[in-house]
This record gives structure tokens, C-alpha cells and sequence, in this order.
């Protein structure tokens, strides 16, 4: 069995990737996929929490795998509405770059 | 109906139907906006005092039915403001309380007010306004009749305050009905910012009362419960501050006299009298109902209802008395000067006044409440007489552009000098009666200086006859004063002006004989208990312990003022009808003394200096110019705004760059700041 220390460090790691993606890149793509990690990095942290509580009276918790589940079906939608905007922004612009869309400031 | 149809539920009718009635023209008038033909106005305004007047009949009839003779009915409509448990309950109900004393006052105000209400139609008929202005009279005046009628009926302190404040609103908006005219405007707001002063002092002696009777654990504002607890705080005693003097007062005088204030302010008293002369720039039935009539009277009505207060609060009613007689007086001597009829009538109403504060202060409440009504019958006369001479005259109120009106307006001049005679106490007619029963009071109290105060009375009742007189010499008898073109013109109004005249001056001549002093019962009519209206109100007044005058005190006292009121008409008769040319000649050898009584001793020019010159100086200067405009215009509205543009225009704006990576940088730094300070 893997120690929980071991699922938490992955978590970590993949969501601080995530982050250093979403915050260092410029490719739009790019961003939603980090995006996407860090979503991810949050689905592990709660399997691996799920596995630390027994069950009752012989049926396994299952509160962490559905959260999972929802938290997969909101990453879905994300994505569709995010990749909407990308494709709109690509037509407009002819360009994935997320510095050329600063219209919106001061 | 929250308690059924009782016989009690009549009483919730009186003051809605008038309210009713202004509710709707209020409807018509500020959200319709169509104008309403005259006739549906007048239908329904007249109807709904009409129906209240009705309604306060029937209130009567079962008042003085009721089989278990407690003399009362309380409608309670529902619980208006309750807070608090225990001994720190507060509840104020919407309850009307019918009881000897309200039962006349509002027979009197629904009866008067029905009267002039027909008036008013004739009246400002001739107003050259739209039919807007018309239904805008009637809703006010509507309004003034709810008002008044919750005054007088609210069983408690605080609904009594709404009526209290209705009544002031209504006469400031009556007063400034013309208020194209500035000066009409002008003289509203005076009526109404000289009672606030008054209001403030009710208030004050309703808080005073609450938090004493807080203080014995029985907090109450109804009237009854009031009365059955105040036992319990008549020795208590107040500190006073040093700079006051320092000692001790009794808590019931300060009380009492905070009421007084109040009815002071309301009741046009000294030194707060000066409003009500000024308040004859309203129409002239408005100057008959509030200001001669019913509104006037609610300070002495509330010295009456709060009577078991003022009897045991013996300074209290020391001040009272002396106020009445002093504002008696003085009222009296500065309507000899005047010129306008209005004017006139106006002093002799403060002076009129005065005699029930007098009464009142005396303990003699039946003779307070005698002379209300009947005053509110022969001065609603008179200021409608006066109405009618001025209509007739084409809107001329100058009595030295008046004189020989009886050939063209005879019935006017019989019924004005049916009010004329009564206020002057001719002998049978009900101001006798009722200035008579005063006097007694006055002279029959044991208050410290009771033959003064009768004195003053007396001398009052003098004066009152000679410039009544003289008012009545000057507009009917005589050479006519009128121009050439209006004297051509002079036409005696119509039916509608003159029968209610004819309706007032009835009770003015009969209305005494429902408070026939006992003396006269005795000696003229030999009738038992004559003085029915007494015996009406007596359970419900305060006693005050007074002496006991035989027949033969009493009569030479009614002779005494008989005498003075014929010495005042030898004067006005001397002055003004054998020798019309003397009084100018009198005038002009005395032109100091002439001048004080016409500028009415420099009174407003005193309060003018004294206080409204300060007051506006520093409103303007501090108040206006420093606090509103400088502090919280510049420094708190204006100067926040001028921080939060500057610190936006300088410095925040930079963080608004239009790059999502910066704005996701801050947002994941937020979110580690607020992860590092919860684990910390």
C-alpha cells in the first residue's frame, strides 16, 4: 500500500506544476492544460484521502471517488467553455497568445 | 372589525370617515392628477364630517346609555408599538376612549366642523383657483377634522402626540394655503416652528412621565392607567442642576409643566402666542375652525385630561392660572389697536384663551371645558360673520375701510351681534355663563393670589366688551369708509354663508343653559342640578379643593362682570358712535402708547431680534457655511471622494494592466497569504 505522504507529495508536485504553467506560459493551450493539472492534482490528493478512512460495517466510504467524479464533470465543462473562447480568440486574432488580449485595463 | 360590531366600534367611525374622505382626495389629487368636478369634492367631504358628526351623536347617545354608568367606551382597534417585558413594557394601542369630557369635544368639533365645512363651499367657491385648489382645501381640511378627532379620542399619551403633531400640520398648510402669496407661506412656518417649541415640551413630559412611572414599576401611557398609578410618584422629587439653583423640585410640577409647554405652543399662550395672530393669513373658515374653534383648545383640553396631574402639582397650576390671566389680558389690550378684523378676533381668541387656561389653573375644569365649547360656538360665529363681511366687501379685512354695513348686510350684522353680545357677556347668552362659571373658579380657589388672578378677569371681560364694540361699531354702524367703486358692490353672500351662521348663533345663545351655573337655576329658573354639563363631566375631571361661595357672592360677582362689560360698551359706544372723531384725536396726543398697542408692544420685533436674528445668523454662518458646506460637503461627502478618485488615478490604476497572468499571479499570492495565515 502506498503511504497517504506519497499521494500528497504527487498532488503537490502536479499542482505546483500546474500553477508554474498557468502562471509562466503564454500559449493559451498551454494554460488550459495546466489548468487541467491542477485540477487533477486535486483529484489525486482526494483519492489518496478517500483510502485513509474505513469503511462501515464492511461497505467502503466512497465521499472522496464521487467528489472526484464531479470534480472530472466541472473539468469537462471547463474545458468546452475554455476551448470556445481559444477557437474565438484564434479567429479574431490569429493568435493563441494570452499578453495580446490586455485590452481590458486602465 | 377586530372586535365585532360592538356599540363601542362606532367610536373607530369618527375619525375614519373624515380621514377617508382626505385619503381620497390625497389619491385624486397626488396620483390621479384628473380634476374632480366641485360637487363630488364637496359631496364627499362635507358627507364624511356629516357622517362623523352622526357617528359622534351616536357615540353619545350611548355614552350616556351605558347600563353599568361608568361613563365610558374604549374602542381599541389594534396594538400600535409594544416593546419590552415586565417593568419595562411599553405598548401605545390604537384606542379611542369616549369619556364625558372627549364625548363634548368631539360633538363640538364634528358639529363646528360640519358647519363650517358647508361654509368653506360657499367660501372658497369665490377663490378664483381651479377645481385642484378646491379639492386640495377640502382634503386639508378633511385631514385637520382626523387629526383633531384622534387628539381628543386617543386614549393614550402617544396616539394623543399623533393627532398633537396632525393638527400642527395641517394648520401650517392651511395657513400657507394662498402660498403663491410669500407672506402666507411666510406666516405657516411660523405657526408651525413656534408649536414645535410647544411639541417639544409635550414630549418632554411624556418621557419624563414614562421613565417615573418606569421607575415605581408601572409603566403606562393610557390616560386611566396613568391616573391610577401617579399616586405612587406625587412625592417624589427631582434634583435640580446647580446652575439652576440647585435644591430639589417636585417631579409632578416639572411633568406638569412640561405639558404646559405644549399647550402653551398649541394653545397660542405667552410667551408663545405670537403665532396665531399671524395664522389669520389662511382662509377665513380655517381662522374659525383651527384657529378660533377647535384646534386652539388642545392645550386646554389636555390641561383638562391631564387634570389629576395639575391637581396635585400645586406650582404647576399656579403657573397655569397666572399664564392664562396675564395672556388674558395682555391679548386683550393689544386688540384694541387693530385694524384688521381678523386680527382682532385673533387677539380676542388668545384672550379667550387665556380665561380657560385660567379656569384650569384654578381647578375649575367644567368651567374650562364650559367656555371651550362655548366658544368654539360664538368665535366660529364671529370669524365667519367676519367672513362673510369681507366677502361681501370683496376680500377688504381693514376695519377703517368698513362702517354702515348693516343696511346692506342685515343678517350678517344680526347674527355677528349676536356674537358680539355673547362674548361680551351679555347676560343669558352662553358666554356669559361660561365666563361667569371663571370667574367663580377664579375668585373661589385657594392658589396664592386667586383675587388677582380675578382682577385680571374681571378687568379682561371689561376690555373684551370694548373692543368687541368697537369692532362691531366700526364694520356695521357709522358712514360707510369703503371706496366709491366697492361700495357700489356690496352684496350679502348667499344661503350657504348665512345658515350656518344662523346654526351658531343659536348655540351661542342657547348652548349656556346646557351649564346653567346652579346659582341662576336657583334664583331664576328654580330647576335642581341645572348645571347638567358639570354633572356630565364631573366624574371625569379632577377635583381640586376650592372655596365654597354662597348665592349672594356669586351673584354680586355676575354683577360685577355685568358692570364691566358695561362699562366697556359706555366706552366703545362714547368712543366710537357719539364722538367717532375722538379716538384719533386720542391716538395723536398719545401717539407713544398708540404706537406700542398698534405694533402690538414690539413683540415680534423683540423675538425677531432676540431669537429668530441669532438663529438664522447662525445657521447661516456656522451651521450652513461651516458645518454643511465646509465640513460635510468638503471634508466628508466631497472629501472622500476626492481621496478615492486620487488614490485611483494615481496608484491603484497601475494594477488594472490588461494582463491575465499578472491578475492570476496576485489572485494565487492572495490565496498562499491566506494559507500561510491560517497555518501559522
Amino acid at each position: 500500500m502506498v503511504p497517504i505522504e506519497h499521494v500528497i507529495a504527487l498532488s503537490a508536485a502536479l499542482f505546483t506544476i500546474g500553477v508554474g504553467g498557468v502562471l509562466i506560459r503564454r500559449n493559451l493551450i498551454v494554460i488550459l492544460m495546466s489548468i487541467e493539472l491542477m485540477l487533477n492534482a486535486a483529484n489525486v490528493a482526494l483519492i489518496g484521502f478517500n483510502r485513509m478512512w474505513p469503511g462501515i460495517e464492511g461497505a467502503p466510504r466512497m465521499d472522496g471517488q464521487v467528489f472526484v467524479l464531479m470534480v472530472i464533470t466541472v473539468a469537462a465543462c471547463e474545458v468546452a467553455v475554455g476551448l470556445g473562447i481559444l477557437i474565438s480568440m484564434f479567429r479574431n486574432r490569429d493568435s493563441v497568445n494570452i499578453d495580446e488580449v490586455n485590452l481590458l485595463k486602465w | 372589525m377586530v372586535n365585532g360590531a360592538t356599540e363601542e366600534s362606532v367610536l373607530r367611525l369618527i375619525p375614519l370617515l373624515p380621514l377617508a374622505a382626505a385619503a381620497y382626495h390625497g389619491v385624486m389629487l397626488g396620483l390621479v392628477r384628473r380634476p374632480t368636478p366641485r360637487t363630488v369634492t364637496i359631496a364627499i367631504s362635507c358627507g364624511a364630517v356629516l357622517a362623523s358628526f352622526v357617528a359622534s351623536c351616536v357615540a353619545f347617545w350611548s355614552l350616556i346609555q351605558h347600563p353599568n354608568g361608568s361613563h365610558l367606551l374604549v374602542d381599541n382597534v389594534f396594538s400600535w408599538i409594544g416593546s419590552g417585558v415586565g417593568v419595562h413594557a411599553f405598548s401605545a394601542d390604537v384606542a379611542f376612549l369616549l369619556d364625558p369630557l372627549s364625548s363634548v369635544m368631539t360633538l363640538v368639533i364634528t358639529g363646528v366642523g360640519s358647519l363650517i365645512h358647508i361654509y368653506s363651499v360657499a367660501y372658497m367657491d369665490d377663490d378664483q383657483r381651479d377645481d385642484k385648489g378646491f379639492q386640495r382645501f377640502f382634503c386639508y381640511l378633511n385631514l385637520f377634522t382626523f387629526s383633531m378627532l384622534i387628539l381628543v379620542l386617543a386614549d393614550n399619551l402617544v396616539l394623543m402626540f399623533l393627532g398633537w403633531e396632525g393638527v400642527g400640520l395641517c394648520s401650517f398648510l392651511l395657513i400657507g394655503f394662498w402660498y403663491s402669496d410669500e407672506w402666507n407661506a411666510y406666516c405657516g412656518s411660523k405657526a408651525f416652528i413656534v408649536n414645535r417649541i410647544g411639541d417639544f415640551g409635550f414630549l418632554l413630559g411624556l418621557f419624563l412621565l414614562f421613565s417615573s412611572l418606569v421607575d415605581v414599576g408601572k409603566p403606562a401611557v393610557e390616560f386611566q392607567d396613568i391616573e391610577r398609578n401617579l399616586a405612587l410618584i406625587t412625592e417624589a422629587t427631582l434634583a435640580v442642576p446647580e446652575w439652576l439653583g440647585g435644591g430639589e423640585w417636585l417631579l409632578v410640577n416639572v411633568i406638569a409643566l412640561c405639558f404646559f409647554v405644549g399647550a402653551v405652543g398649541k394653545s397660542a399662550q405667552l410667551p408663545l402666542y405670537v403665532w396665531l395672530p399671524d395664522a389669520m393669513a389662511g382662509p377665513t373658515p380655517v381662522s374659525a375652525l383651527i384657529h378660533a374653534a377647535t384646534m386652539v383648545t388642545a392645550g386646554v383640553y389636555l390641561v383638562c385630561r391631564m387634570g389629576f396631574l395639575f391637581a396635585v402639582a400645586p406650582f404647576a397650576s399656579m403657573v397655569v392660572a397666572w399664564t392664562g390671566a396675564l395672556t388674558a389680558v395682555f391679548a386683550a389690550v393689544i386688540a384694541i389697536a387693530q385694524t384688521d378684523i381678523k386680527k382682532v378676533l385673533a387677539y380676542s381668541t388668545v384672550s379667550q384663551l387665556g380665561y380657560m387656561f385660567l379656569a384650569a389653573g384654578c381647578g375649575g375644569y367644567t368651567a374650562a371645558v364650559f367656555h371651550v365649547a362655548s366658544h368654539a360656538f360664538f368665535k366660529a360665529l364671529l370669524f365667519l360673520g367676519a367672513g362673510s363681511v369681507i366677502l361681501a366687501l370683496h376680500h377688504e379685512q381693514n376695519l377703517e375701510n368698513m362702517g354702515g354695513l348693516w343696511r346692506r348686510t342685515p343678517r350678517t350684522h344680526v347674527v355677528f351681534l349676536i356674537g358680539v353680545l355673547t362674548i361680551a357677556g351679555f347676560p343669558g347668552l352662553s358666554g356669559f355663563f361660561s365666563k361667569d362659571e371663571i370667574l367663580v373658579a377664579a375668585f373661589a380657589s385657594e392658589i396664592p393670589g386667586h383675587t388677582w388672578l380675578y382682577g385680571i378677569g374681571l378687568a379682561t371681560s371689561g376690555l373684551t366688551a370694548f373692543y368687541m364694540f368697537r369692532l362691531h361699531f366700526l364694520t356695521f354702524y357709522g358712514e360707510s369708509r369703503a371706496s366709491a367703486d366697492i361700495r357700489e358692490h356690496i352684496d350679502e353672500p348667499g344661503k350657504l354663508i348665512i345658515y350656518p351662521l344662523y346654526v351658531l348663533a343659536f348655540f351661542a345663545i342657547f348652548f349656556g343653559y346646557a351649564g346653567l351655573p346652579q346659582v341662576w337655576g336657583d334664583l331664576v329658573f328654580g330647576v335642581d342640578n341645572s348645571n347638567s354639563l358639570a354633572n356630565f363631566l364631573m366624574p371625569t375631571l379632577a377635583v381640586v379643593p376650592h372655596n365654597q361661595l354662597d348665592h349672594t357672592t356669586e351673584v354680586w360677582l355676575a354683577a360685577a362682570a355685568i358692570t364691566a362689560g358695561v362699562v366697556g360698551f359706555g366706552f366703545a359706544w362714547f368712543f366710537y358712535m357719539m364722538r367717532p372723531q375722538l379716538p384719533e384725536r386720542i391716538a395723536a396726543a398719545l401717539r407713544i402708547p398708540h404706537q406700542l398697542l398698534v405694533r402690538k408692544f414690539y413683540v415680534d420685533e423683540a423675538y425677531d431680534l432676540l431669537f429668530v436674528r441669532p438663529l438664522v445668523a447662525i445657521s447661516d454662518r456656522v451651521l450652513f457655511r461651516v458645518i454643511d458646506v465646509a465640513v460635510i460637503d468638503g471634508l466628508a461627502v466631497g472629501g472622500i471622494a476626492r481621496l478615492v478618485r486620487a488614490t485611483g488615478t494615481n496608484l491603484l490604476r497601475h494594477a488594472q494592466s490588461g494582463f491575465a497572468q499578472t491578475y492570476i499571479f496576485f489572485m494565487i499570492a492572495g490565496a498562499v497569504a491566506i494559507v500561510w495565515i491560517l497555518l501559522r
